[in-house]
């Protein structure tokens, strides 16, 4: 990796004015930005830790709300979001044991890689992105690959979850990398039921609205059985055509519904 | 009764203990005083014009000492080829040069075009970072059959075409094959891709090289499975040293399967720049580097036909097969698509006309070698699916049509140039049939069915040969090289045994098996036998460790060179105990004179030999040491049966490996936990190649699957726990040991059970899919039944 300055500020307040430099760049785990860093694909002036900030750390719940500071570890969330088991289940099942140790839900949300659980989950669940300024909705935030609502400098302190009142996540794994080949995380609530994929399109995380539609009518494996999803942007690589794809869209998200129902 | 000690003991691995408590010395913890670090500056394009490289901006910066390019290597040695192979017109194959630096052209992605010597890793890379390279991209050549194309863009500018070499073999016997494949009464024909590899061994290559000014000596530290290899082509082919100028030492090695048998530019480069630039220079491979740089396996393309008559006994086999050299030829490319190959197409059955057809293909890709099986694996994979394809297409039964063609005489000579001194593969057949329960699929496959999934059971042979190999025929075949081992066993004046071997360890478990042996021989508890190895200053010249040698050709000289010593430690003996040599007798550890009670300790003998007081100095020379040179008579041919049982998920493609029995002929086992971890390593291995691991390069010559986030390497999950069995043992009748080698039998054996599983658990789905090339992804077993 290139030279950098380090900061590891104690308070949100801190951070944010150390991230006003120029090229300055927020750690969180780490789980992406390091390996970019020994590739020299990147070369940040300064990096700002967050883990030192304690107030960015912990999950805790009230009224039907599961909050979970942006700074906390996936396998923190796996061990303590119990009032919403599902998301627990998906982050107990993130990357490898050292990943979950590091990695954070506030990291893994602002890189937005198209293939990562976290954003499934928050755009199914209809989370609010709070950040050191504003709340963002979930609906709002991902704007594909890589690519959310966050400004320069602005960092996620926290992650809203209205508890849904059944949900599941299904991840079909790439056999290298055990990233999403595909996952699909789908949630029922009073409103409606939202059904979010990953690792499969093109344009990152997405809502597929026709099973959304379908599922809000009847919560059952045989209102998606019949759907297809089209195949032209979803991603094809070395792991999967775009037909494997939009095939495994649908039949994650049956079993999504078979496990939650 | 199991034994505690000696031959047939499983004593754990003694070596284990530094492995596991990070006390091990591997190449890069090695550091020399004054030690410069050298980045290689590699190519990002897969074949281009090297118009220029301008170093000047790079020199200037900070900590850098000297930068290399090509220029600086005109005049010394190309990294050389140790086998020739010979066409089927009798002509040599095609062999470019291969310059330590790039000159003129870039051929691969990681072509080294220029080395930064710096202070710090850092400091060199920087460096090279600052290089100017002004490259004239050419097209990439990296389909191999687009690479035969008349007017295919050439790898090399001097040489006639893109082909290295037409092998037949045998080529005589290729018009009798052509006509018993006519007159046949079915012939099964099979399309299939045998895939490229990335070798992965848990440590990378590294490299240190130092001068000494002093007395003008070198030393290359480096991760290598065959020092002594090294030290012969690097100083002889590319620097011009002689071997008692250079040392070459490799220590504790990380893995290698093949990989590290290779002579590389970066080896050469720090040898020869710890000279240039009066420091010694390290390299330390990365493993974005490793995966361009290390040479890989496989990458075979064969069509095959196998010809039964009417009552399904095998009259003929053929195959073509293109074989991917990459750019440049590795150390012993030639050899792997050749004479491994073609020399094992019989497999276990007695097929009288084989005619096997391989064209090996230069492209723009990293250097394809040997890679655990190297050859064999290939060969295997074709015959033992084709034989599959056929039961199908004859409605019998896969394990019966094995049966009705196996070998059962022996000596049994192929026609395919190699003689099978002994097997039962009908016993070993039966072994797998019984640990496998191939009985009781039929209820597991119900069970399977009832949760919704495909159940799939596949079956398979496979034979080798190892312990490579009588030099004489190496050398007819085109090696450049002697293919024996070398020991010395030094006894010391207290009794404690050092063996200094040419085999060299790099997972084995030497340091543990051969005091085993030494041990045994003599009468003594292992812990007074210690294993030198890796150092050419310290053991005679030996040929590595590879192509599961090490046992049967290693251990056979150790065996030699211990019975040396024994026979001189008897006339030591029997001058102290003033009998006749014929009447002396080691037991236990102690020399007696048959008859009577009377005895001396090995101790006293070992002590008499270095203080020479009464002493049979007329007769022999003080001291006990002596030194043995092993050439087999042949290969060794362990063989096997193999079974895996799959489970397919119909709705996503995904295999699931949920048993995997092999049973396997190695002969006499000296350490049964040491063969049964290597059996366990080879089938990981090949299920790593049945199922997930692939080296993908596009159109361009870029490599796709160039980190472990595309290249799929095996995790525990991926694997069951294996059954394996070696108690078929037919010991080999022409080495000391009566063993085989049993290194590479389970990657050799296991990646055609693992397909042939799969599509029995489709077939069984009602899917008529009847292949699906390697590696067995969801989404290939998905498109294939969706097809």
């Amino acid at each position: 990796m290139y030279a950098f300055e380090f900061d590891r500020p104690a308070t949100v307040a801190e951070a944010v004015a150390a991230l006003a430099a120029e090229d300055a760049q927020a750690l969180a785990g780490g789980q992406t930005l390091i390996p970019t860093l020994k590739q020299r694909l990147a070369s940040p002036s300064r990096l700002v830790s967050l883990s030192g900030i304690a107030d960015m750390k912990g999950v805790s719940t009230k009224d039907g709300v599961l909050t979970i500071g942006g700074g906390t570890s996936h396998a923190r969330v796996a061990a303590e979001a119990e009032a919403y088991p599902a998301l627990a289940a998906m982050a107990g099942r993130i990357g490898d044991p050292a990943v979950r140790n590091r990695g954070t839900i506030g990291g893994s949300l602002a890189n937005n890689d198209p293939a990562a659980d976290y954003p499934a989950a928050a755009l199914a669940s209809g989370a609010t992105i709070v950040t050191d300024r504003r709340e963002i909705a979930a609906d709002d935030y991902f704007q594909g690959l890589f690519t959310t609502a966050l400004e320069e400098g602005e960092l996620i302190t926290a992650v809203r979850f209205p508890v849904p009142q059944a949900a599941n996540y299904q991840k079909f794994e790439q056999p290298a990398s055990r990233f999403a080949l595909t996952g699909v995380f789908v949630a029922q609530t009073a409103d409606g039921v939202r059904v979010a994929v990953t690792g499969a399109s093109e344009d990152g995380v997405f809502r597929w609205k026709d099973a959304e539609a379908a599922l809000s009518e009847d919560f059952s494996e045989g209102a998606v059985k019949d759907l297809t999803i089209a195949p032209d942007s979803m991603i094809a690589d070395l792991h999967g055509s775009k037909q494997y794809r939009a095939h495994l869209v649908k039949t994650m998200t049956v079993r999504a519904v078979r496990a939650a129902s | 009764m199991p034994k505690d000690s000696g031959i047939g003991a499983s004593p754990k691995r003694r070596e284990d203990v530094r492995f596991l408590s990070g006390t091990g010395n591997y190449t890069d913890d090695i550091n020399r005083p004054g030690q410069a670090y050298v980045h290689f500056l590699r190519s990002d394009v897969a074949h281009g014009r090297l118009n220029n490289v301008d170093t000047s901006a790079a020199a200037a910066m900070p900590g850098v000492v000297r930068i290399f390019t090509g220029a600086d290597f005109e005049g010394v040695g190309g990294l050389p080829c140790g086998w020739q192979v010979t066409d089927r017109f009798g002509e040599p194959m095609q062999e470019p040069a291969h310059p330590v630096l790039a000159q003129g052209k870039v051929r691969h992605v990681g072509d080294p075009i220029a080395a930064v010597v710096a202070e710090t890793p850092e400091q060199a890379r920087d460096a090279a970072e600052a290089i100017e390279v002004d490259i004239e991209d050419l097209p990439a050549v990296v389909n191999m059959k687009a690479a035969l194309a008349d007017d295919a863009t050439k790898v090399h500018d001097d040489l006639n075409s893109n082909l290295c070499y037409d092998w037949g073999f045998i080529e005589e016997n290729r018009d009798a094959v052509d006509a018993a494949i006519k007159g046949a009464a079915h012939v099964t024909t099979l399309e299939l891709v045998n895939q490229r590899m990335v070798a992965n061994p848990m440590e990378p290559r590294v490299a240190v090289g130092e001068f000494d000014r002093g007395t003008g000596d070198y030393t290359l530290f480096t991760t290598s499975q065959n020092p002594h290899v090294i030290r012969l082509l690097m100083g002889a082919f590319v620097l011009g040293i002689p071997e008692h100028k250079l040392r070459v030492v490799a220590p504790d090695v990380g893995g290698g399967f093949g990989t590290k048998i290779f002579h590389y530019a970066e080896e050469a480069f720090c040898t020869f720049a710890a000279k240039a630039v009066n420091r010694p220079v390290k390299w330390t491979s990365s493993r974005s580097e490793a995966f361009m740089s290390d040479a890989h396996g496989r990458d075979h393309v064969t069509r095959i036909e196998l010809a039964l008559d009417k009552d399904n006994n095998f009259v003929a086999i053929r195959t073509n097969t293109l074989a991917n050299m990459g750019a440049y030829l590795s150390t012993f490319a030639p050899s792997v698509p050749s004479y491994l190959h073609g020399t094992l197409m019989a497999g276990n059955y007695k097929t009288p006309n084989i005619y096997v057809n391989v064209r090996a293909v230069f492209t723009n890709t990293v250097p394809v070698d040997a890679y655990r099986g190297a050859g064999r694996p290939e060969a295997t994979f074709q015959l033992e699916r084709v034989i599959d394809k056929a039961a199908r297409e004859l409605n019998v039964d896969p394990i019966a049509l094995r049966r009705q063609n196996f070998v059962t005489e022996f000596p049994y000579a192929t026609p395919v140039a190699v003689e099978y001194d002994t097997g039962d593969y009908t016993a070993t057949m039966d072994k797998l049939e019984e640990i496998a329960d191939v009985a009781g699929f039929a209820e597991r496959r119900k069970k399977s069915e009832q949760a919704g999934k495909l159940r799939g059971l596949g079956v398979n042979c496979y034979i080798e040969a190892c312990g490579l190999a009588p030099s004489n025929l190496a050398g007819q075949l085109g090696a450049r090289a002697g293919l024996y081992e070398s020991a010395t066993v030094r006894v010391n004046a207290t009794g404690g045994l050092v063996v200094m071997t040419g085999s060299h360890s790099h997972g084995q478990g030497h340091e543990t098996a051969f005091p085993q042996v030494v041990a045994e021989m003599i009468g003594l508890d292992e812990s007074m036998v210690e294993v030198v190895h890796g150092d050419t200053a310290t053991s005679p010249m030996g040929m590595g460790t590879y192509g599961s040698r090490s046992l049967a050709v290693g251990g056979s000289a150790i065996v030699r060179a211990t019975e040396k010593i024994i026979n001189k430690a008897k006339k030591i003996a029997a001058h102290l105990l003033e009998a006749a040599e014929a009447d002396i007798e080691l037991k236990d550890g102690a020399f007696s004179v048959a008859g009577t009670d009377k005895s001396v300790a090995w101790g006293d003998v070992t002590l008499a030999a270095y203080v020479p007081h009464n002493y049979p100095l007329d007769d022999i020379e003080p001291g006990l040491e002596e030194t043995a040179f092993y050439d087999p008579a042949n290969f060794t041919y362990p063989a096997g049966a193999y079974a895996c049982e799959v489970e397919v998920d119909p709705e996503t493609g995904k295999v699931t490996i949920e048993r995997f029995s092999a049973a396997d002929d190695f002969g006499n086992i000296v350490n049964p936990m040491i063969v049964s971890g290597q059996v366990h390593g080879g089938i990981g291995q090949g299920i790593g190649q049945a199922l997930l691991e692939q080296c993908v390069y596009d159109d361009d010559g870029q490599l796709l699957s160039a980190s472990y986030m595309d290249y799929a390497m095996p995790r525990a999950d991926d694997v069951p726990f294996y059954s394996v069995d070696h108690s078929c043992g037919t010991p080999c009748t022409h080495n000391p040991l009566g063993v085989k080698g049993c290194g590479e039998a389970g990657a050799i054996g296991s990646p055609p059970a693992v397909v042939n599983a799969v599509i029995d658990a489709l077939q069984s789905g009602g899917k008529a899919v009847d292949h699906i090339d390697m590696p067995m992804s969801p989404a290939r077993v998905w498109a294939a039944m969706n097809a």
